[in-house]
């Protein structure tokens, strides 16, 4: 176990600098776009929507159209994504005391494409809208499958990583199988599994609200369960606390809380398990400040990649894997060699 | 996270694979030349052999009329229905769906396989690329290969037809469906009459992300007949091959007042006028708001063979309507 050297916020700077980064993404993200709004008037007509304020933007139409049936639920959307991806991620990582799992862990991911394939592939008379209830089923069964495949082994961390493992490995492969016989749908499918959210709707961020809110409330009530968690299975069972109740549950809501996601975006990753580091740097070890601060830092990640995936090559689009990735990858880098070790 | 970095891999590869009704750069030169030397007496439709045709992978000598074709594209397999080569050809390609009788199997045009291909004992195979060394493979074994790629033009439309049918000997039936098909389609521009000049259209190709085609490509130049001019021309940059990739914000702001739906049908993402109509935002596009969405078949729409003047039809209409 590492102890982390002393350059920590406080608790409060910490949620103060995590909160005030989020807002400032959206601001960025809201003012920046293919259409070309009016930043003055763009700010206006966001203010004109704060209770009790009113403000004349003088948008068009049209631009309040783009604005906010377009620009700003994907917006939205990014948030609930970047906040859910990054809280699970968090807590896989206290569940397993392991700080390379991230949120697509335990068969999630492969879970997740190998229903988004079939139902892209055999459930193309149902319409598009047939691939994100899919690909949110296809998450929970993968979790559930590697859970109960693991779980027989004994009621260590290890067998059950390991499980996970190799049910997605396993789930990948016949998700490729299927890919590979239906070669007309290799575009659909590859832009599926690259993730985006080119097509968030405020019906999409209705539709994961009540899973997002249970989901996150029940990871984040779970911090102190998981600073207990961190000392050892023994040592948390001397303390009163019952390691496989919490372990499950926290994976349960966790695999609801990554299934969500997964069903508006595709696959994004690096996030689950950039985003809870970068954190745990700047705030410490306790999942207590970990959970909630992720969310914040999450959301705002997020929403700074989504914006750098839709005005870089503008106005095409990059795949906001692949931005998370490619600018994620180096930033991580930097902080990790900038700051000091902290034990997950 | 293996299977993500392939993802990101395949995915460059793929993008020209999945855009494959788009046209490249390299159209098939159509120039043909009966070879020298005392040919046998002219078989049945006028065509004689051998006979050396310049198709995309250069010159391609055919020795006797081919009785066993197979046909890896499904602009090739239609091609040759029409000009009535039907019966001797032995296999198509799992998406040659078109005519219903030809004889269709697992063999793929993307991922040739050469062995599965040899099976059918060819004597003549005709694709739109030339993947997995399919040419070279096939010459070893003496099995001339006709590389047809995407059209760029009109004109290179027929001339694979053109083609297609010398190299089956059916050059005089090939050239009546060349006819025909510039009948209709000239009497289909004429009937639309040039009331509509300057309309602008957004052609879908894939939706999220959403891919569409300039006026300079096949597609373009087809709308172009009625003076249709695509929102997609701003967007396009040299790398795009005139089949750039549009945001909805972009899509939304340049208000095309028809759209033309290539990715309609269920197999290609059902993104049916009713979808698109649900899209966040788009109810603030004329062609929304005025039904002027045109769901295609998407099959006719991604191919550039026989069936061309069915896609004219269906444009014309729009533009009737849209105008009218």
């Amino acid at each position: 176990m590492i102890r982390a050297r002393g350059r920590r916020l406080p608790a409060a700077r910490a949620y103060g600098v995590a909160a005030a980064f989020l807002v400032a993404a959206t601001l960025v993200s809201a003012l920046v776009g293919a259409a070309d709004l009016n930043p003055l008037a763009t700010v206006a007509a966001l203010l004109d929507k704060i209770p009790f304020v009113h403000l004349p933007s003088g948008l068009s139409p049209l631009d309040r159209a783009v604005l906010f049936d377009i620009r700003m639920p994907r917006i939205v959307v990014a948030i609930m994504v970047g906040a859910l991806l990054s809280v699970a991620g968090a807590g896989y990582q206290g569940v397993f005391r392991n700080p390379l799992v991230d949120s697509g862990l335990l068969g999630a991911s492969s879970g997740a494409g190998l229903g988004a394939t079939l139902a892209i592939v055999y459930l193309s008379q149902q319409g598009p809208e047939v691939v994100p209830i899919a690909a949110f089923a296809g998450s929970l069964a993968g979790v559930m499958i590697a859970y109960l495949s693991g779980a027989v082994g004994g009621s260590g961390t290890a067998t059950l990583l390991l499980a996970g493992v190799a049910v997605g490995l396993f789930l990948t492969a016949v998700q490729t199988y299927i890919m590979q016989r239906s070669a007309q749908d290799l575009q659909q499918i590859y832009s599926w599994l690259l993730g985006s959210l080119s097509g968030a709707t405020w019906q999409q961020a209705g539709e994961i609200l009540p899973y997002a809110a249970v989901s996150v409330t029940i990871v984040l009530l779970h911090g102190r369960h998981l600073d207990v968690l961190s000392v050892g299975d023994e040592e948390a069972r001397a303390l009163g606390l019952h390691p496989a109740r919490v372990r499950l549950i926290v994976v349960a809501a966790c695999a609801l809380a990554a299934a969500s996601a997964v069903a508006v975006s595709g696959l994004i990753g690096f996030v689950g398990i950039v985003v809870p580091h970068v954190v745990r740097r700047l705030a410490g070890p306790s999942y207590r400040l970990v959970l909630p601060l992720s969310l914040l830092v999450g959301a705002g990640f997020l929403v700074l990649a989504d914006t750098l995936a839709r005005t870089v090559v503008s106005p095409a689009e990059l795949p906001i894997g692949v931005v998370t990735a490619l600018v994620g990858s180096p930033v991580f880098i930097w902080i990790l060699r900038s700051t000091a070790a902290v034990r997950t | 996270m293996i299977p993500r970095i392939c993802a990101a891999a395949a995915i460059a590869a793929l993008a020209a694979a999945a855009l494959a009704g788009c046209g490249s750069a390299s159209a098939p030169s159509a120039s043909t030349a009966s070879s020298p030397g005392s040919g046998p007496a002219s078989q049945a439709a006028g065509s004689s052999f051998p006979v050396t045709l310049t198709a995309a992978n250069g010159p391609v000598t055919i020795k006797v009329k081919p009785l066993r074709i197979v046909s890896l594209a499904p602009t090739a397999t239609e091609d040759l229905y029409a000009a009535g080569a039907g019966p001797q050809v032995v296999a198509v390609d799992q998406n040659s769906d078109y005519p219903a009788t030809a004889k269709r199997t697992s063999l793929s045009g993307l991922t040739p396989n050469l062995e599965a291909i040899a099976k059918y004992s060819p004597d003549l195979v005709i694709s739109y690329q030339d993947a997995n060394g399919l040419v070279a493979g096939l010459k070893k074994l003496g099995v001339p290969v006709l590389i047809e790629p995407a059209a760029a033009t009109l004109a290179d439309a027929y001339a694979q037809i053109d083609q297609i049918g010398q190299a089956a000997g059916h050059l005089t039936q090939a050239q009546r469906v060349v006819t025909t098909m510039k009948a209709q389609i000239a009497a289909e521009v004429r009937q639309a009459g040039s009331s509509h000049q300057g309309l602008t259209y957004y052609w879908e190709l894939t939706a999220n992300p959403y891919y569409s085609v300039t006026s300079s490509t096949f597609i373009g130049q087809i709308l172009g007949l009625f003076g249709l001019k695509s929102i997609a021309d701003a967007a396009d940059k040299a790398s795009d091959g005139g089949y750039p990739q549009l945001s909805p914000e972009y899509i939304v702001k340049a208000q095309p007042q028809i759209i033309f739906l290539a990715d309609n049908q269920a197999a290609d993402g059902g993104q049916t006028p009713v979808v698109v109509a649900k899209r966040s935002g788009w109810s603030a596009i004329p062609a929304v708001k005025d039904g002027e969405v045109i769901g295609l078949n998407d099959d006719i729409a991604s191919r550039w063979g026989p069936r061309l003047p069915q896609l004219v039809e269906q444009i014309a209409q729009a533009v009737e309507r849209a105008s009218g």
